[in-house]
């Protein structure tokens, strides 16, 4: 069962047992499919969701995504991705 | 079975829709229903009022033809329903193949034919999800409404599925004669240690309108259950999803049936047949194809019955000039039609719609006549007329 949180950098988020995250061919895009609904991600939001794996934490994929993003600064992408992950725990399409 | 529909989630920068909304979608999700075989005789069953027999059932081979093909024309999700889906052998079969080829996979089932070790089998075949129909909390009622006595089984399957770690979700049916135990039903989902419950209201299709005078809740039950809701979501945030569908006859615009007709979703019939909603079938003047005889990608793309409804052109006024049309889709064609024997009458839950007054007078006597028996759903040998 998820608790309702707020991430942090801390944190190591992982998608719940009901929740699939695939690459869709015809779509073109990443999505999340869950019990009755489909979560279609934009490009950004697909790359980050790929790293969210149960083993890397927050911090882990935003300094990854720096070093694949040379130039962005960090805390821009932190933001993003903190931006990004929290509606997704707050529905339940991510856990710790 | 109870209805299924499915929400679609963008992230912010894709809100935008495309340009040549008339074109053909990408479809979400396909219902299968395997079979219109079930232990229970719910009266407001979603099945048609004409159910196939076994023996008009198609088989293991075309199932899985017809899952293959979902996945080639972008379905991502594969609903596997009746009936009661787990009466048919196979299941454990069609969900590993619907599972190894990508398919998100759901079971919606009763939950009273089912035992752990097939539980299990379905956990290992890569089912996703299950979700369990309950009549109402108290045992008694809800034993009657189903028209069987599973109450017991069906909390002794839900703690089963929970225990092999599948994800639950509890489908509650709520109407005028179990809403007074809606708190209790949400208690009794987040025992069971549910993720999702849905309070689906009946929707007066089918066996329900049959029904209509027995379910329709009144407008103070339903504003209570509304509440209750609205609390239950705020103490129960990130411990149990609450999905609420409200009866459509209390509501001022119509809901959006399927997300639009041939827009997102597509049913198969236990016989094979392809509909574009699963009470397509009560729109008797439409021919449906069978996948035993075309292609899934052929059928969503020309069917007939798929091009009837889809995208707008097809719309009278006042939809026509409506800045909802493309909101609403027009509502459901198949209330339009029972309600006013009319297949493009706007949707009569619309407060602009001239038919608006077939509504009214079941309203206008909710909860002042004395509750009627059930009609239960029950399998009639059909005459088989060619």
């Amino acid at each position: 069962m998820t608790t309702l949180l707020t991430l942090s950098e801390e944190h190591t988020p992982k998608l719940p047992r009901h929740a699939k995250l695939r690459y869709d061919e015809a779509r073109k895009k990443w999505i999340i499919n869950a019990p009755e609904r489909v979560f279609e991600l934009d490009d950004i939001a697909g790359k980050v969701m790929q790293l969210v794996n149960g083993e890397s934490s927050i911090k882990e994929i935003i300094d990854g995504l720096v070093k694949k993003f040379e130039g962005a600064p960090r805390e821009v992408i932190a933001k993003d991705v903190l931006a990004m992950l929290q509606p997704l725990a707050e529905k339940g399409f991510i856990i710790l | 079975m109870t209805e299924t529909k499915i929400e679609i989630e963008k992230s912010e920068t894709q809100k935008s829709f495309s340009a040549n909304k008339e074109k053909l979608q990408i479809p979400y999700a396909v219902l299968c229903e395997l079979t219109h075989r079930c232990p229970l005789s719910c009266p407001y069953c979603s099945n048609p009022v004409e159910l196939e027999m076994k023996s008009n059932e198609i088989d293991t081979q075309t199932w899985k033809k017809a899952l293959s093909e979902a996945v080639k024309i972008g379905i991502l999700q594969a609903h596997f329903s009746g009936g009661e889906p787990t009466s048919r052998k196979d299941l454990e079969e069609l969900v590993q193949h619907a599972s190894s080829i990508g398919l998100y996979t759901n079971l919606i089932t009763s939950g009273v034919l089912i035992n752990e070790e097939r539980l299990k089998k379905l956990y290992d075949a890569g089912l996703d999800h299950v979700q369990v129909s309950f009549q109402d909390t108290d045992p008694e009622n809800s034993n009657r409404i189903a028209g069987y006595k599973g109450h017991e089984k069906k909390l002794h399957t839900a703690k089963l599925i929970r225990k092999v770690g599948l994800p639950l979700t509890v489908n509650a049916v709520m109407h005028r004669q179990n809403l007074h135990n809606l708190e209790s039903m949400i208690d009794m989902a987040v025992e069971l240690d549910a993720e999702r419950l849905e309070v689906a209201q009946v929707q007066y299709y089918g066996w329900a309108l049959k029904n209509q005078t027995a379910f329709l809740p009144t407008r103070e039950q339903l504003d209570n259950a509304t509440e209750i809701v609205e609390t239950a979501r705020i103490r129960l945030k990130g411990i149990l999803a609450i999905d609420y569908v409200v009866p459509d006859y209390y509501a001022r615009r119509p809901k959006s049936c399927m997300g639009g007709w041939g827009r997102q979703f597509l049913n198969i019939t236990p016989a094979g047949k392809v509909l574009p909603c699963h009470a397509a079938e009560s729109l008797n003047f439409l021919n449906f194809d069978n996948i035993k005889d075309r292609s899934l990608s052929w059928i969503w793309e020309h069917s007939e019955a798929f091009n009837k409804f889809r995208g707008t052109s097809w719309m009278p006024e006042p939809c026509q000039s409506c800045d909802r049309k493309e909101i609403d889709w027009g509502g459901c064609r198949c209330q339009a039609f029972a309600l006013t024997g009319n297949q493009n009458a706007t949707d009569p839950t619309c407060e602009l719609s001239p038919y608006r007054h077939v509504l009214d007078e079941p309203l206008a006597n909710v909860g002042k006549e004395e509750i009627p028996d059930f009609i239960y759903r029950k399998i009639k040998v059909k005459r088989n007329i060619k």
